[in-house]
């Protein structure tokens, strides 16, 4: 149980190197050894997204996998989605609808919606409140993210701008 | 976006940090030297503890201490009561680690201090406690019935129990032509929020010096209290607040683990920390809204209300916490709703059981007395043949009978007033809204195989209850202008909506304004967030504070210029005289020159004087009565709150309220078995709303009657969204099913709870 194990990943771009324990989750792993904490814990049972990562591409939970696992991945998280000061044209749309209040979830629905629209492109209201059905915000009510999503769909087919 | 900004729905302040992963919630505090630790938690709901061994979990290595009660070298507090503190209660108050007995699954029993969370798990495991279990109470009929007692030395598991009333009602009933009597069960449910509830300690005992980071809500009462329980002077505990990811009632009480995180530092010598995992969350943090209430209604022939009576039954859990007789006690307050009921009655009682402990959630009573009156007088419409719309806009209190003394329904609360408004307005408003003339003869008709139901509910509510609230505006020598409150922000964005009432009281762009809130480092006194009260409250101060502050911008001018203050005027973030002007960056420069500041305190209190927001629900559903399976097709609310500092975020707190109360309605539910275990103990279990099956949802805010207690004119906008979901939906499904003889009673609705109804009555 004690045993530990280097990895080396790539997260936002950034080559790292970290030594674990192998039951480390993935999750705890950014939050405590790259001290990436916008990755947020709500439930540690893969129920409620706030923790989710892309993983190559992937919207993954970093609760339900281990550090160990991510080995060689590419990783985005929340961190990773501005460029520099410039917010990402999702997380512009978030704070154009209102898409947040407490901002715990938030992370979790942006990173769940990058992937999803990276595969989906023009999604319906339905196909996007399907995609997000496995996120869970207290606060919103829901509407105003779904908003926000499909106004980031539209502005990067070019129907708005 | 420029001023004014009061009215607009101005981008939040709050978002950039929150959308790029830079807010600092507690979990993302880290202090040097910390460590972190981990409660072990009752298994039993009702136990006799014999013995606790924790040398195995002290023995294991990265384990700094491992203690229980015996080992704590003080007088373990009682937590306090803040709200609702009711004679009786102070028989059943919790201490924050269980010493000879165990009433909740849950409870602290004993603490592990480690190197980090997973080791101080692994420490948990080898905790051995010898527990005696006793037999649970589960119910509020075994409370009731008192064969066994959860606390002996009360002698009965009645924490208390009053009566209170308006006019005669018996005599009421006595003569009345139409009377119903119908009992009502609301779920038992909670806040939930997203994160955690979690701590931070730091205690240095050779300063002394009581550091807690995580803080949020009702600061000031906490340093108090923690301050009395450490032996602290009040200035030597500090109380920090970080990023707050939901509160809705529940976080920021004073709980078991605001003592045990302080205790764990002192003993440890370093800053601890302790986050809530959600089985935690799940058993620990506060649970609401569990009461039966029997509900008994006198009428007229033609559906005038002559009085209500009735019975309201809290099952409050193991222990009375903070939050007192919140929930019961308001809902039996707010049963006659905005109606005229010239006679009430209700006997109010307080049961101790084998669980979690009760607290407030969003709307706390209201959501509860409002499902159990509405139903009834949907239930009293059928009866007497009168439309559901139309007995209301009979039975609500009119403009001209407002202001109305309510009487003392809640004990100590003898001035309770509504104040001004129109109640039918907001009633009206959504009748128009729904199209609901065209509906009135749809109801229970079958679309597409569904059967369909409208429903509809009023509801009345209170806002920004006492204690006043401080707010101080500085201006600092680079033009940076701060305000700094005592009210706390659990995410609603009060940094954003008293930004915009500084902006414009000054006459500044909102992008020059900080906001400092909540901890008590900031400012002297704070009253705290609660009860929809922050824009009143500090929205006010924040208001006061500025115009006070434009007085001194005035006279600092004038020694500037060595006139007259008279001749000079303030306006566009600056002084003049005629064509020369001095921005509010020279003059604090200018102060500061003088060794002085350019600031203003200021405090807002409304001498208790509640303002009521009010309006209407309606809830289309659409029900397969093979399967039981509802859809909320369509949904419109109401709500009268004054005025909108904010209509973005004010639409935000109705629509993210009214989904909540769909969770409460449908999903959320404590489920226990008979030993006193939680059932529903993970995410797995206990069910939340979730982004499919939304209704198509309106929510309306009305600026019609602005409050006569505040100068701005706000009343308290958080919780008419939730108030009247389960009320609203209920009488909704219950016209849609009418043709079955289905009428409910009992929350939440599901639909093997449906079916089974439905199978019953042979459908």
């Amino acid at each position: 149980m004690t045993g530990r194990h280097r990895i080396v990943l790539t997260v936002n771009g950034t080559a790292q190197d970290c030594e674990i324990e192998a039951r480390m989750t993935l999750a705890d792993c950014l939050r405590e050894k790259l001290n990436l904490t916008g990755t947020h814990l709500g439930c540690e049972h893969g129920v409620c997204g706030a923790c989710t990562v892309i993983v190559d591409g992937a919207a993954v939970r970093s609760c339900l996998m281990f550090a160990v696992q991510a080995e060689g991945a590419e990783i985005r998280t929340v961190e990773g989605l501005a460029d520099g000061d410039r917010l990402s044209d999702l997380q512009q749309a978030f704070h154009d609808n209102f898409a947040l209040q407490c901002g715990f979830c938030t992370p979790g629905f942006l990173t769940t919606a990058e992937a999803f629209l990276t595969e989906n492109p023009s999604p319906t209201r339905g196909e996007v409140q399907s995609a997000i059905s496995g996120n869970i915000c207290r606060c919103t009510g829901y509407v105003p993210i779904i908003d926000a999503i499909l106004d980031t769909a539209a502005r990067r087919r070019g129907d708005r701008t | 976006m420029t001023a004014p900004y009061i009215g607009q729905s101005v981008k939040r302040l709050e978002d950039r940090r929150l959308l790029t992963g830079a807010g600092r919630y507690i979990d993302d505090v880290k202090l040097p030297f910390m460590r972190v630790m981990a409660i072990y938690r009752s298994p039993h709901a009702h136990a006799r503890i014999r013995g606790i061994d924790l040398a195995a979990a002290r023995a294991l290595p990265g384990v700094m201490d491992a203690f229980s009660a015996a080992d704590i070298d003080m007088e373990l507090p009682e937590i306090p009561l803040r709200l609702a503190p009711f004679q009786g209660f102070e028989r059943f108050l919790q201490r924050p680690i269980a010493q000879d007995k165990v009433r909740y699954v849950g409870e602290p029993v004993a603490v592990v201090i480690a190197e980090d969370r997973y080791i101080a798990e692994d420490a948990l495991d080898l905790i051995e406690v010898d527990f005696e279990p006793l037999s649970a109470i589960t119910t509020i009929g075994q409370a009731a019935a008192g064969e066994t007692l959860i606390h002996e030395d009360a002698g009965e598991n009645m924490g208390t129990r009053y009566t209170v009333g308006r006019g005669d009602a018996d005599a009421a009933f006595a003569g009345a032509a139409y009377t119903r009597r119908e009992r009502f069960v609301t779920n038992r449910h909670g806040a939930v929020p997203m994160e955690t509830r979690g701590l931070i300690a730091e205690f240095e005992p050779g300063t002394p010096l009581l550091r807690l980071h995580g803080a949020t809500k009702v600061n000031f009462f906490n340093r108090r209290h923690l301050a009395a329980a450490f032996g602290l002077p009040e200035t030597a505990v500090e109380l920090i607040e970080t990023d707050v990811g939901g509160g809705f009632g529940a976080r920021g009480e004073l709980y078991p683990e605001d003592y045990l995180v302080p205790i764990a530092s002192r003993r440890a010598g370093v800053p601890v920390k302790w986050i809530e995992d959600r089985r935690e969350n799940l058993t620990a943090t506060n649970h609401s809204r569990d009461i039966i209430c029997d509900l008994e209604i006198a009428a007229t022939e033609d559906g005038r209300i002559l009085a209500m009576r009735g019975t309201v039954q809290g099952d409050m859990g193991a222990y009375i916490r903070t939050n007192g007789g919140v929930v019961p006690s308001k809902a039996a307050q707010f049963l006659p709703g905005p109606y005229r009921v010239p006679a009430f009655s209700c006997d109010v009682q307080f049961l101790i059981t084998n669980k979690t402990p009760v607290g407030t959630f969003r709307g706390p009573g209201r959501f509860e007395a409002n499902f159990c009156r509405e139903r009834l007088l949907d239930m009293m419409a059928a009866d007497l043949g009168i439309d559901p719309a139309d007995i209301r806009l009979r039975n609500l209190m009119q403009p001209a009978d407002l202001p109305f003394r309510i009487g003392e329904l809640v004990p100590g609360d003898p001035d309770a007033t509504f104040d001004r408004g129109n109640y039918p307005s907001a009633l009206n408003r959504l009748l128009a809204e729904i199209g609901y003339d065209d509906w009135k003869d749809r109801q229970g008709a079958i679309v597409d195989g569904r059967a369909h139901g409208l429903g509809i509910a009023c509801f009345i509510e209170s806002s920004a209850a006492g204690p006043p609230e401080s707010a101080t505006i500085t201006v600092r020598a680079d033009g940076r202008v701060e305000i700094r409150t005592g009210a706390s922000s659990v995410g609603q964005g009060t940094e954003t909506g008293l930004a915009q009432i500084c902006a414009d009281g000054l006459g500044i762009d909102m992008d020059a304004i900080d906001v400092f809130h909540g901890s008590t480092t900031l400012v002297e006194t704070g009253g705290g967030t609660f009860h929809s009260r922050n824009t009143v409250m500090a929205g006010n101060a924040t208001r006061i504070a500025a115009e006070t502050l434009q007085r001194r911008a005035v006279e600092l001018g004038a020694l500037r210029w060595n006139c007259e203050p008279g001749g000079l005027t303030y306006g566009d973030g600056g002084v003049s005289r005629g064509d020369e002007g001095l921005s509010l960056a020279e003059l604090a420069v200018f102060a500061e020159a003088r060794g002085e500041r350019l600031f203003a305190d200021a405090s807002f209190d409304n001498e208790k004087k509640l303002s009521y927001s009010y309006g209407a629900h309606a809830a289309l559903v659409a029900i397969d009565v093979a399967t039981g399976m509802i859809e909320v097709v369509k949904y419109v609310l109401t709500e009268e709150i004054g005025r909108a500092l904010n209509p973005a975020m004010v639409q935000g707190q109705a629509i993210g309220g009214l989904v909540q109360g769909l969770g409460g309605t449908f999903l959320d539910h404590m489920v226990y078995d008979e030993d006193g275990q939680l059932l529903t103990g993970s995410f797995a279990d206990y069910l939340l709303p979730t982004s499919d099956g939304l209704p198509e949802i309106t929510a309306i805010a009305l600026e019609e009657s602005p409050s006569e207690f505040n100068p701005m004119g706000f009343k308290g906008a958080g919780e008419g969204g939730i108030v009247a979901v389960a009320a609203a939906v209920g009488n909704a499904v219950s016209h849609a099913l009418s043709a079955h003889d289905i009428s409910i009673t009992e929350l939440p609705i599901t639909p093997d709870r449906l079916r089974r109804a439905l199978r019953a009555a042979g459908a």
